[in-house]
């Protein structure tokens, strides 16, 4: 689904990437680690659609409905409710039975009471998990999640890690993490960043 | 298009000598072969530099537009370069016909700015069109990002062109309307050489130019890869 | 016609942004009055009646850039911009239905400003409302898409008026001339002629503004 052959990226006179070979087959599981700054979400941005390589091929077997990005932010508007902010995505990508799935999603990640709730109310981990619902909204083939479990609390993360297990196998997830134990029997392949 | 592209192959210095030569062939013309004006006499001279140098500026202006399109289209890793460099090139050919014509303006009517003058203002908006384009593209980290907004950039520049050109034919009727205004000569025998010969060698300054410019930035762009590879 | 859905789902989002931090409206119409009361005091005596047209519309310019520096800041925070790139609609749609939006803003501000103009210096005739909706049209188009560049530069809020100026010149030419000469037909024929060719340089090009 992935297949990267020396792609590497220049910011200006930075170079963040260089020489990344990649090869993601469908539904793996690819857990992606390295220290700051070795271009873990510069990679993952690639792999998203959202920046071109400086240099080498990078080739990502799916269209943009069929993909889902976890940043780093959260990609959602504060000053609207997380129904708001679902809603527009879901109508933007299109998404069939909208409002079940909207309403399933948030009950899942416990969002449910809060659904009318401006998000800058929002704790970071509430934006967190709403974020996720954003990501798996529209039932992505391709999931590119940097950092996923970043401001989780303990219940957030156990829903996150059953959500993965969840994925496994149906999708092709491709994960970048500081904490690579965590999903570490679910990862089918893994890449080092220096 | 061919005789620009054939140009392009012309090694850098022989195209310099030509320029330079042609350059005092215009000059030669213009200032001892031309007849004189009846009715402006010698200052009207510089009109075959003014005339000359805005449509150069026209040129270089078109020609950024087009290698924004490049980039913008076939993703041509060198336009964004020379799309710069094109635009720099109008800029400084743009500030000349601004000059020429204040120059103009104050020796055959004793003012140093006319607004009656639509040429003049044409340029004048354009030089504050393209200036804005310098601090977008300078205020802008150098990638992909920079390309693409200079390049559509360009090209709002070139469409505005016409656009202004037209609105400031049609302010006229509004505007505090002016007595004076530039105007050519009568084109026929020596005239019409003296501009061509003129045209011809302002061009192709203009490419000299531009080629060295874009060798030394090209070579600037090298040199940093080089370094941070 | 999905397209003109993803165009209502996302001006409907501006709108409803603007609405609750109902910030930007309000400093625009107090902007404009403001600007109308500056406009007294700047006028000499003995100026004609069609100095304060001409003011008009500086007022309008100025009021719409108040407004559209403020476009994509919600965008820009928390790079939501990224999110509605990647979704699979056409990027155009996002200049679209925030020109729309900030058409709306423009709109609603200057309901209140033209008859406060009237009020203050002289009523206006028919042909400068019209050159007003076709001016708003452009101001609107354009200045959305370089507020979309500006947002994502260094300089910001300092970059917009400098991109944006140049391009309103023409704007202005039409709608002082509609507002002033006898026969207005030719300059609402211009500023239409702007609004077609600009907006459909913003709309083709759009989408090299927010991707790479």
């Amino acid at each position: 689904m992935i297949r990267a052959r020396k792609v590497g990226k220049r910011f200006g006179d930075k170079r963040v990437l260089r020489g990344v070979d990649l090869d993601v087959a469908r539904g793996a599981f690819a857990v992606v680690t390295g220290p700051n700054g070795s271009g873990k979400t510069t990679l993952l941005r690639l792999c998203a659609g959202l920046a071109v390589p400086s240099e080498g091929d990078l080739e990502v077997d799916a269209p943009r409905a069929a993909v889902g990005y976890l940043a780093h932010e959260p990609l959602v508007y504060r000053e609207l409710t997380a129904l708001e902010n679902l809603d527009l995505y879901g109508r933007l990508y299109r998404v069939p039975e909208r409002r079940e799935r909207i309403g399933m999603l948030l009950e899942r990640f416990g969002l449910w009471d809060v659904r009318h709730d401006r998000v800058v109310s929002y704790s970071r981990g509430m934006t967190q998990r709403l974020a996720l619902c954003r990501v798996l909204l529209h039932e992505p083939e391709l999931l590119v999640l940097d950092e996923p479990y970043t401001a989780l609390d303990t219940a957030g993360a156990e829903l996150l890690d059953a959500q993965l297990v969840e994925l496994h196998g149906e999708r092709t997830v491709l994960v970048s993490t500081h904490d690579p134990d965590r999903v570490a029997q679910l990862a089918t392949q893994r890449l080092a960043l220096a | 298009m061919r005789l620009v592209s054939r140009l392009s192959r012309v090694p850098l210095p022989a195209l310099a000598v030509v320029s330079l030569v042609l350059m005092m062939v215009a000059l030669t013309l213009v200032f001892y072969v031309a007849p004189n004006d009846a009715n402006q006499g010698f200052s009207q001279r510089i009109f075959y530099f003014h005339v000359s140098i805005a449509f150069t500026a026209y040129a270089c202006f078109a020609a950024g537009a087009w290698k924004a399109l490049l980039h913008l289209w076939k993703r041509d890793p060198r336009a964004d370069l020379e799309s710069y460099v094109a635009v720099h090139q109008g800029v400084i050919f743009g500030t000349l016909v601004l000059l020429t014509g204040s120059i103009w303006a104050k020796i055959s009517w004793g003012h140093w700015w006319l607004w009656g003058e639509d040429e003049l203002v044409l340029f004048l908006v354009l030089f504050l069109f393209y200036c804005a384009y310098f601090m977008l593209r300078f205020s802008v980290d150098p990638g992909p990002q920079r390309a693409n907004f200079s390049a559509v950039y360009a090209l709002f520049g070139v469409v505005l062109i016409p656009v202004s050109f037209l609105a400031i034919r049609i302010a006229k009727s509004f505007v505090h309307p002016e007595v004076f205004t530039l105007h050519g000569p009568n084109f026929g025998g020596w005239i019409l050489v003296t501009y061509c010969v003129a045209q011809a060698a302002l061009l192709l300054l203009a490419h000299t130019l531009y080629r060295v410019e874009l060798t030394g930035k090209r070579l600037d762009a090298r040199l940093r890869e080089l370094r941070f590879a | 016609m999905t397209y003109f859905a993803d165009v209502g789902a996302l001006a409907r989002k501006d709108l409803l942004l603007e609405l609750r931090a109902r910030d930007t409206l309000p400093a625009m119409l107090l902007f404009v009055v403001a600007t109308f009361v500056v406009f007294h005091f700047s006028l000499p005596a003995h100026s004609s009646q069609l100095a304060a047209s001409g003011l008009l519309w500086v007022a309008i310019l100025f009021t719409a850039l108040l407004g559209l520096g403020r476009a994509f800041v919600p965008e820009r925070e928390q790079r939501v911009l990224d999110g509605l790139v990647l979704a699979p609609c056409d990027r155009s749609a996002i200049w679209l239905a925030k020109s729309i939006a900030t058409l709306a803003f423009l709109g609603a501000a200057e309901l209140v400003a033209l008859p406060v103009f009237a009020l203050f210096f002289h009523g206006l005739s028919g042909a400068t409302i019209a050159g007003v909706v076709l001016a708003d049209i452009g101001i609107c188009a354009v200045g959305t898409f370089l507020g979309a560049m500006a947002v994502a530069t260094r300089a910001r809020d300092l970059l917009l008026p400098l991109l944006f100026l140049p391009l309103a010149i023409p704007i202005v030419v039409g709608g002082v001339g509609a507002s002033v000469v006898g026969s207005p037909g030719r300059y609402l024929a211009f500023l239409a002629l702007y609004d077609v060719l600009f907006g459909l340089l913003c709309w083709a090009t759009f989408e090299y503004v927010v991707t790479e």
